[in-house]
C-alpha cells in the first residue's frame, strides 16, 4: 500500500462564498447546524473521485419539463441554459444536473406541500441533463412561482429552481438554487441572503437573454454554474517521508 | 485566494419529489453475497428526528479501487461488476435511512500510511444551507482505524461518532446527530 499518489487538490472556497450553517434569519438552521469544530479532511482518493453518473441514465426528454404529459403546463415557458465550469474556468463535461421546482402557481408536486395554490396535472417540476463536452446544458421548463413558507411573518420564497450537481469529484458536489433577475422578493429572502459575499450571491441569479429567447415561443435565461477548481499546484506526496 | 464558486443553498424539503430516482439506497442489489446493510437515523440538536434529510454516500469497492479517471492506480480490475460506489437515501418520517453496499477496502494515503475502510457521507436537509460531510468507519477494523490518519486528527472522545455499531451479521448502525451532546464529527472538506 505504499507508493506515491499524485492526486488533484481542490481549492477551498474563500470565506463568505458559502452560507454559514448557523444563520438565525433562516429559523430551521437553529437545531440543524453543527456547533463543534469541523475537522479538516485532506483530499485523498475518496475525495478526489466521485460518482460519474453517465448519460445511460438520461433521455433527451428529461431536460424538457413541458412535453412529458398529456397537455402543456400552464405558465411562462422558459429556456434555462448555461455552462458548468470550475473556478479555474475549465468546463466540467459529462456531469449530471438535476433540477426541481414549483409549477407556475408556486406549488410543488409533493405530498407535504400544502400551499393552497393549484397543482398542474401537466407539470411535475423534475428535470435532468448531462453537460456536453463544453460543460453546456439546456432545460426547457416554465417559470416557477413564489410561495409562502412560514419562516417569519409574510415570508415568501422568491421564484427559484433547485440545481443539484456532482462535478467529477466528491469535493465538487453542489446543491444550489437559481433565482430570477429583478425579483422584488430577493432582498427579503433569508436563504438567498445567507450568502455573505455580494458577488457570490449574485452568481445565483440567472441573466435574462434576449439572444437565446425564441420568437413566438419562449423567454430565455442563462445560468452559469461554477464548481470548485483544482488547486494551481497539483497535490503530490512523496513516498515514506 | 481561490475564485468564487456558485454558493450552496438548502435542498429544502421537497427534493424527495424525485432525487431518489438515482439508485437509491442500493449501492449493490439486496442479497448480493457479502453485502452489508447500514441503517441509521438523522437527529437534530433537540434529539428529534429529521424526516426531510437526504443521505448520500461515496466509497471505494472491496478492493479499494474507484472506477474513476483520477484514481492514479489505473483502471479498476474486473470483479465487482457494475459496482459504482454511490448511494442515496432520503430520510423517512422516523428519520431513518438505509444503505446496502459492499464494505470498501483500505486505501493508500500517499505517504506510506493507510486509510482504514470508510464511506464518505454527505448530509443534506431543509435547514442545512450547505451539506455536512462525515465518514462511516467499520467496527471490525480496530487496527486500521487506530492507524487511520483522518481519525487521528479527530479528538479521541469524538471518534466513536464515526464508527458504525454492529447490530447483527452484515448489519451496522450509523446514526447522525447534526447537533447536540452526541454531535457527529463533521469535516471541513
Amino acid at each position: 500500500m505504499t507508493g506515491e499518489l499524485v492526486l488533484p487538490g481542490y481549492a477551498h472556497p474563500r470565506p463568505g462564498n458559502h452560507p454559514p450553517l448557523d444563520f438565525p434569519g433562516y429559523t430551521a438552521t437553529a437545531l440543524r447546524h453543527p456547533v463543534k469544530p469541523l475537522v479538516l479532511l485532506p483530499h485523498r482518493l475518496t475525495e478526489v473521485t466521485g460518482p460519474l453518473l453517465g448519460d445511460e441514465l438520461i433521455t433527451m426528454q428529461d431536460a424538457d419539463l413541458t412535453t412529458r404529459h398529456a397537455g402543456e403546463p400552464l405558465g411562462q415557458r422558459i429556456i434555462v441554459s448555461g455552462r458548468v465550469l470550475d473556478s479555474g474556468g475549465r468546463p466540467v463535461p459529462d456531469t449530471l444536473i438535476e433540477i426541481w421546482q414549483t409549477n407556475a402557481a408556486g406549488r410543488y408536486r409533493h405530498t407535504h406541500d400544502h400551499h393552497s395554490a393549484p397543482l398542474d396535472p401537466d407539470f411535475d417540476g423534475i428535470g435532468r441533463a448531462i453537460t456536453d463536452a463544453g460543460g453546456r446544458y439546456r432545460f426547457v421548463t416554465i417559470k416557477p412561482g413564489a410561495y409562502p413558507w412560514g419562516n417569519h411573518h409574510n415570508a415568501w420564497r422568491p421564484a427559484h429552481i433547485h440545481f443539484s450537481l456532482f462535478g467529477r469529484a466528491f469535493t465538487q458536489r453542489l446543491i444550489t438554487q437559481m433565482y430570477f433577475p429583478g425579483d422584488p422578493l430577493l432582498p427579503l429572502d433569508p436563504i438567498y441572503n445567507s450568502v455573505p459575499d455580494d458577488k457570490a450571491r449574485q452568481l445565483m441569479v440567472a441573466e435574462f437573454s434576449i439572444e437565446d429567447t425564441q420568437p413566438e415561443w419562449a423567454l430565455a435565461y442563462r445560468f452559469g454554474i461554477v464548481l470548485r477548481g483544482r488547486d494551481a499546484s497539483v497535490f503530490e506526496e512523496g513516498n515514506q517521508r | 485566494m481561490s475564485e468564487l464558486v456558485t454558493p450552496s443553498q438548502t435542498t429544502g424539503p421537497y427534493f424527495a419529489m424525485r432525487l431518489p430516482w438515482l439508485e437509491g439506497p442500493f449501492v449493490v442489489p439486496e442479497g448480493t453475497p457479502g453485502a452489508v446493510t447500514i441503517i441509521g437515523r438523522l437527529f437534530d440538536g433537540a434529539g428529534d428526528v429529521i424526516p426531510d434529510g437526504l443521505i448520500e454516500t461515496w466509497q471505494a469497492g472491496p478492493d479499494g479501487r474507484f472506477a474513476h479517471p483520477d484514481d492514479p492506480r489505473g483502471p479498476v480490475p474486473a470483479g465487482y461488476g457494475a459496482f459504482r460506489g454511490f448511494g442515496r437515501c432520503p430520510t423517512a418520517r422516523d428519520g431513518s435511512f438505509k444503505l446496502v453496499t459492499l464494505k470498501p477496502g483500505a486505501l493508500p494515503f500517499g505517504d506510506g500510511r493507510v486509510e482504514a475502510p470508510h464511506i464518505d457521507v454527505s448530509v443534506f436537509a431543509r435547514g442545512l444551507l450547505d451539506r455536512c460531510v462525515t465518514r462511516v468507519y467499520f467496527p471490525d477494523e480496530a487496527a486500521l482505524n487506530g492507524a487511520d490518519p483522518v481519525l487521528a486528527a479527530v479528538p479521541a472522545d469524538r471518534r466513536p461518532t464515526l464508527i458504525a455499531v454492529p447490530l447483527a451479521d452484515g448489519l451496522l448502525e450509523f446514526d447522525v446527530h447534526v447537533q447536540g451532546d452526541r454531535e457527529t464529527v463533521f469535516f471541513d472538506l
